[in-house]
């Protein structure tokens, strides 16, 4: 019995609990067992709060026994990313700077999970910082992929991910700087939205680097995704980027999933060397079915891309330098040194040189390079031009195009150690993912089989302009329920199987 | 091209952004910030002299919201969790006498 639930998609857990056949009681407790269960091996978690979760849920029960109009997410047990403020439970963002900070007040995320009365299962584990794309930068230890348990799960966002992939959630909370829900999700073999920069209120989420950050849905299914983005999305007047325009109507487009008519683009930069076998097999067999579903696939050339990991790997340091200024172990947080001898700035970089670990070192002390006199105008100043011709490509490809398609990540899971110590290596799994931060615009990660070589899942990436998330759910449900319809199950249904080679 | 990052910008990095590393681990963040910085170092292949720069992912002029007063942060939940209070303050070590970081 728990199993089926834990398997279920969350449309499935809402039609089980309109129709009375269980309960969010019932459906939350088998998470938490289920948790219980595997997550000493997965470490999708870094804290559990059954207490809470149970009594959102007993009240979503209630509430549902009285007949009152309820969210439609109600009672549907959700897993938030760590960088999330959140009352009740610590806030770490996978560092010792912040290991028992509690938070006080709610991200506006959370404010609306909990409006959709949506029980908290707990806070995933994630690179410190969200810097990282294997969840191997977590003050905590790692997170294991559930497909492989001796391989990352991606990240930074890899708890999140792990926790779908492992059954352990229904849906999860992840945020995306330059790829921390979208890399995560093609690796576990999960569906993750970046959506829209300023769609999702950044209110209250630990910044990495504010011009890029933005949160979104994780879930198993293209349709969980977007009942998750819609409860979550819309304008905040807490947060100044908030976007103003309507959110699109995202449920219907997963419900509708159709690209008839549609000119779907490939990115010519976004392939071919670097990219594994088993990768662009699986890629462009979903192209071509989309193809057979009724889309127009064209070649587009985005030049510029090319230079996205580099105009990246320079405005993200150089914001998050002076984002993580405020850890200076004066208000919150990990204090070190303050022996009644040492002055304020002694203390301040023994607290931080103590708190940060190895990666948020370097992406600090990168930052405070590239923002140096003298190296302004060739840096920082040189990547935001960059930014702009990269903004300028996506112009040109969506004026010919509907939404754009790539493989997510050039590569299946990779084991677990084999890049830590190799930044560069670890930054160019987000080769395809960052443009689209940089940009501002919307994309989605669905799976689209399994490589050959390996038997791990492949990421195929959507993209879409400014404010039309919705044509993500479009297009990623008609691709996924034709895939589905292929294999005869849900690709996520193989994970932990021996015969996972054949799809 | 490479720009070599050295030891030494590595301490000045590191006391500009106020992180005491250990003299041990100063050559190795050198090497991996000139591999890191050659590799990004080619941003500067792109002929953008007359191209605008882009700090922002969609523009958004004069967001403004009522001047009113709402409530704040209770101070006593604030406090709980400072590293140090005292007083109904933050407590923070000596900011004076102290020579230039």
């Amino acid at each position: 019995m728990s199993r089926d639930i834990m398997r279920e998609s969350a449309i499935g857990l809402i039609e089980e609990m309109a129709s009375g056949n269980l309960s969010s009681v019932e459906i939350t407790q088998a998470h938490l067992d289920r948790i219980a269960e595997v997550d000493g091996e997965i470490h999708a978690f870094l804290h559990v709060d059954g207490e809470a979760a149970l009594a959102t849920a007993a009240d979503a029960d209630a509430a549902r026994a009285a007949g009152e109009d309820l969210p439609l997410l109600a009672g549907v047990p959700i897993a938030v990313k760590d960088v999330m403020a959140m009352t009740g439970v610590p806030t770490t963002v996978g560092s010792k700077i912040l290991e028992n900070w509690r938070p006080p007040y709610d991200a506006t995320i959370v404010e609306r999970l909990r409006a959709a009365r949506m029980p908290i299962l707990g806070k995933t584990n994630m690179d410190e910082f969200a810097m990282g794309s294997s969840t191997e930068h977590s003050a905590f230890g790692p997170t294991r992929n559930p497909w492989d348990t001796d391989r990352i799960p991606g990240g930074s966002g890899g708890g999140s991910a792990a926790a779908l992939a492992a059954f352990e959630a229904p849906l999860a909370i992840g945020t995306d700087t330059g790829g921390s829900i979208r890399q995560p999700a093609a690796v576990t073999g999960t569906v993750g939205v970046k959506p829209t920069y300023g769609a999702v209120s950044r209110y209250g989420l630990v910044a990495l680097a504010s011009s890029l950050d933005q949160a979104g849905p994780c879930a198993r299914t293209v349709l969980g995704a977007a009942m998750l983005h819609q409860a979550i999305a819309g304008h905040d007047p807490r947060d100044s980027t908030s976007l103003t325009t309507p959110v699109p109507d995202v449920v219907g487009a997963a419900r509708r999933g159709d690209v008839r008519g549609l000119r779907i683009g490939l990115v010519t930069e976004l392939g071919g060397d670097g990219y594994q076998p088993g990768v662009e097999q699986r890629f462009t067999e979903a192209v071509e079915l989309l193809a057979e579903l009724g889309a127009e696939i064209v070649e587009v050339s985005c030049p510029h891309f090319r230079y996205a990991l580099g105009a990246y790997y320079l405005i993200l340091p150089s914001e998050a330098s002076s984002n993580l200024a405020k850890f200076d172990g004066m208000r919150y947080g990990l204090r070190v040194g303050d022996d009644g001898d040492n002055g304020v700035e002694q203390v301040m970089a023994q607290t931080r040189a103590a708190g940060f670990g190895d990666e948020v070192k370097r992406r600090i002390m990168l930052g405070t390079y590239a923002l140096s006199s003298g190296y302004y105008d060739a840096f920082y100043g040189q990547a935001q031009k960059v930014r702009t011709l990269i903004q300028r490509d996506f112009d040109a490809a969506f004026a010919d195009c509907d939404v754009l398609v790539s493989p997510t990540c050039p590569t299946t899971a990779f084991p677990l150690g084999e890049k830590v110590d190799d930044p560069l290596a670890m930054y160019l799994n987000d080769i395809a993912t960052i443009p689209v931060n940089l940009a501002g615009n919307a994309a989605m990660s669905l799976p689209v089989g399994l490589a050959p070589e390996d038997g791990l899942p492949v990421g195929l990436q959507i993209m879409a302009p400014h404010h039309q998330d919705d044509r993500l759910y479009l297009v990623g449900a008609a691709l996924e329920g034709a895939l589905e319809d292929k294999w005869g199950h849900r690709l996520i249904e193989q994970v932990g199987s021996d015969e996972r080679g054949d799809r | 091209m490479t720009t070599a990052i050295t030891r030494d910008e590595v301490a000045h990095l590191a006391r500009l952004a106020r992180l005491d590393l250990p003299d041990d681990e100063l050559s190795h963040y050198a090497e991996q910030l000139t591999v890191i910085i050659d590799a990004v170092a080619t941003v500067s292949e792109v002929a953008a002299d007359d191209v605008p720069a882009t700090s922002h992912p969609v523009p958004m002029t004069n967001v403004f919201r009522p001047d009113a007063a709402g409530p704040c942060l209770d101070r006593d939940v604030v406090l709980s969790q400072a590293p140090a209070a005292e007083d109904g303050r933050f407590r923070v070590p000596r900011i004076l006498d102290e020579d230039p970081a």
